[in-house]
């Protein structure tokens, strides 16, 4: 569980609102014991409302889960995962970015290198972490521990949860676009099989940067994009708050993007979303990699390779008209 | 009509066609064009043959794939691949207007079908694969018909030993196409990878402009890569930066010399130059396992 009372977002109002009043009947029970059958009926209430709301939600609805501030990040699921694991720093050539956490981690009987992207909890880890937008240098750091693990034939694991590469005038002096593209390539020729879970938000090629694997999951209330909302809507409507109309255009939810044959799975989340439970959370998502992983490692190097790489040749939509 | 009138008429006649003459673009006029940057007239036909750089003081302006190709490739040996290839609209997309309906302007406005043209030619008589995107063809935008035609062209390259030469101008990957345009980026460049890993030469020009899903997908990924003179190459635009920031960006930020002088690229090329260092690359690189071909006799080294 999470330390603290999960925050009630906007489309969570009314649910909030009838638990309140559930709370006030309930402290008068003592004096009116003819209230509890209004109670139970309330109670009744309350999880039909709960089911009914979680199981319509809109794509900002989805957003807005996946944006929650007491979200679980990439830390978090590491921890429960493997209490000891142990945390590997640097891209040797100058930076440890602080937005991109990689180590080695146990995973059941796998050993995993494991690489994500990290937002901060407190508001100087958020400064520290750039709001989980890391710098090309925190690519690099991902890239290097991609080579680790073919080397040592380990798979890797990276969990997504970032708005995007950083738009900032030092990190395009650093030639993020290289940054990012290179990872691609590198990614794109791994003989170790590489899984890769979209955790919150999937923020186009800085989440792509670490997203080119064998099986793509995502956690049911996270989104992957090209570009985000605000984004797409300011240039395309010419207004930023257009955004919900955007988020539903252009698919982004996990399911969405399921039935558009991108990922592999969408794997549960605790009702409500998993900052309501981070322990249910990360069983999901171990058991999730464990099962592919056990298929994965099967394969050979080259296999494994080959099965990637027809992966994303794979995807597309448009005509082929014949002449 | 008295004459005062008729002066008038003409003084109102003039007036409105002043108005008109800094609009001196395509539209407007066929005949003249002015330089962005140094606003001088010039003869569009002149500004033509000398491969549309302003005489005056070398500003390069933006070119469609077809003056590209005609530029760089020699006259009748290009062979266009995949050129049935077109868009679908995998997302049913509509924000303002649908993307069907965009499309179908897009086209007509570049007289394209797509942002890539995609084929085979010789450059000094050297065969190479040609990839060429033309900006003028909805932003000059990647979506799953510009990524599966750099993949073909691509794999292409691998099959018959040939040098591939891409030659980018993209606002980025399109919206309208979702996760699926973001996902060419990873197509292409695991192609890329295979074509590497069997020994292929890829060359890489960045163009104005180049930026978003293309700059962090093939076109950084060239062995060797060429910047037009002047041209705009990044990740994020300047605008979303300067916001983040909060600060003004210099002038050159984000220009072909700009990168240079960040070792992004190998060298910036003017374009009258291009062909003939295209095909210097391509030669030095045939072939390959440098072998002494007659070296010139070196000069020996004084003794004293």
């Amino acid at each position: 569980m999470t330390e603290k009372k999960p925050i009630p977002l906007e489309f969570e109002k009314p649910l909030e609102l009838l638990a309140q009043q559930i709370d006030a009947l309930e402290k008068q029970i003592g004096e009116h014991p003819e209230l509890e059958n209004d109670i139970d009926r309330l109670k009744e209430q309350y999880e039909q409302l709960r089911r009914s709301l979680y199981s319509n939600l809109s794509a900002s609805d989805h957003l807005a889960i996946a944006r929650h501030a007491q979200r679980p990040y990439t830390r978090d699921y590491f921890d429960r995962w493997d209490p000891n694991w142990v945390e590997l720093h640097g891209d040797r050539k100058g930076m440890d970015d602080a937005a991109m956490v990689t180590g080695l981690v146990h995973m059941g009987d796998f050993k995993v290198i494991a690489v994500g992207t990290q937002k901060g909890r407190s508001l100087r880890d958020k400064q520290q972490c750039n709001f989980g937008m890391p710098q090309p240098e925190g690519y690099r750091k991902a890239l290097r521990l991609f080579k680790h693990a073919e080397k040592f034939g380990l798979p890797v694991v990276t969990l997504i949860d970032t708005p995007g590469a950083y738009p900032g005038m030092a990190a395009e002096e650093h030639n993020q676009a290289e940054a990012i593209a290179v990872n691609l390539f590198e990614l794109a020729g791994l003989k170790v099989p590489v899984i890769a879970i979209v955790t919150g938000e999937g923020g186009s090629g800085g989440a792509l940067a670490v997203g080119v694997a064998n099986r793509i999951m995502m956690l049911e209330h996270s989104v992957y994009s090209v570009i985000s909302p605000e984004g797409c809507a300011s240039i395309l409507w010419r207004s930023a708050d257009k955004d919900k109309d955007a988020a539903r255009a252009m698919k982004i939810t996990a399911r969405e993007i399921l039935e558009l044959g991108v990922i592999d799975e969408v794997i549960a989340e605790p009702l409500g979303g998993a900052h309501h439970d981070y322990d249910v959370a990360a069983a999901n998502l171990k058991k999730a990699i464990i099962k592919q992983l056990e298929k994965l490692m099967a394969m050979s190097g080259d296999a494994v390779r080959a099965d990637r790489q027809k992966k994303f040749r794979e995807i597309g939509a448009f005509h082929e008209a014949t002449a | 009509m008295d004459l005062k009138e008729w002066f008038a008429s003409r003084k109102k006649q003039r007036e409105a066609e002043e108005v008109k003459l800094p609009l001196a673009t395509d539209e407007y006029c066929a005949l003249w064009k002015q330089c962005f940057q140094c606003r001088e007239l010039l003869y569009t036909s002149q500004l033509r043959e000398n491969l549309h750089v302003c005489p005056k003081c070398q500003y390069h302006f933006r070119i469609g794939a077809m003056e590209r190709l005609e530029q760089l490739i020699d006259h009748g040996t290009f062979h266009e691949l995949d050129a049935n290839l077109e868009s679908a609209d995998p997302l049913n997309f509509v924000d303002t207007d649908s993307y069907v309906k965009r499309q179908v302007e897009a086209s007509r406005k570049s007289g394209l079908t797509e942002a890539v043209i995609t084929g085979e030619g010789d450059i000094e008589g050297e065969k190479a694969c040609v990839g060429v995107m033309d900006f003028g063809h909805f932003g000059g935008s990647m979506g799953s018909v510009v990524g599966e035609k750099v993949a073909r062209i691509t794999e292409y390259a691998t099959e018959k030993k040939l040098p591939l030469i891409l030659i980018s101008s993209s606002g980025g990957a399109r919206m309208q196409e979702g996760i699926f345009s973001l996902m060419q980026l990873a197509k292409t460049s695991s192609v890329l990878k295979s074509f590497s890993d069997s020994g292929g030469m890829y060359i890489s020009i960045l163009t104005e402009p180049t930026f978003g899903g293309v700059t962090a997908s093939f076109a950084m990924l060239g062995d060797i890569i060429i910047a037009e003179r002047g041209a705009r190459i990044g990740f994020a635009g300047r605008r979303v930066i300067e916001q983040t920031i909060r600060q003004k960006l210099p002038a050159d930020f984000q220009t072909a010399e700009y990168l240079l002088k960040h070792g992004q690229v190998d060298m910036v090329v003017e374009r009258a130059e291009m062909k003939k260092k295209l095909a210097f690359i391509i030669r030095f690189h045939s072939g390959s396992k440098s072998k002494p071909q007659s070296a010139p006799p070196r000069p020996k080294a004084a003794t004293r």
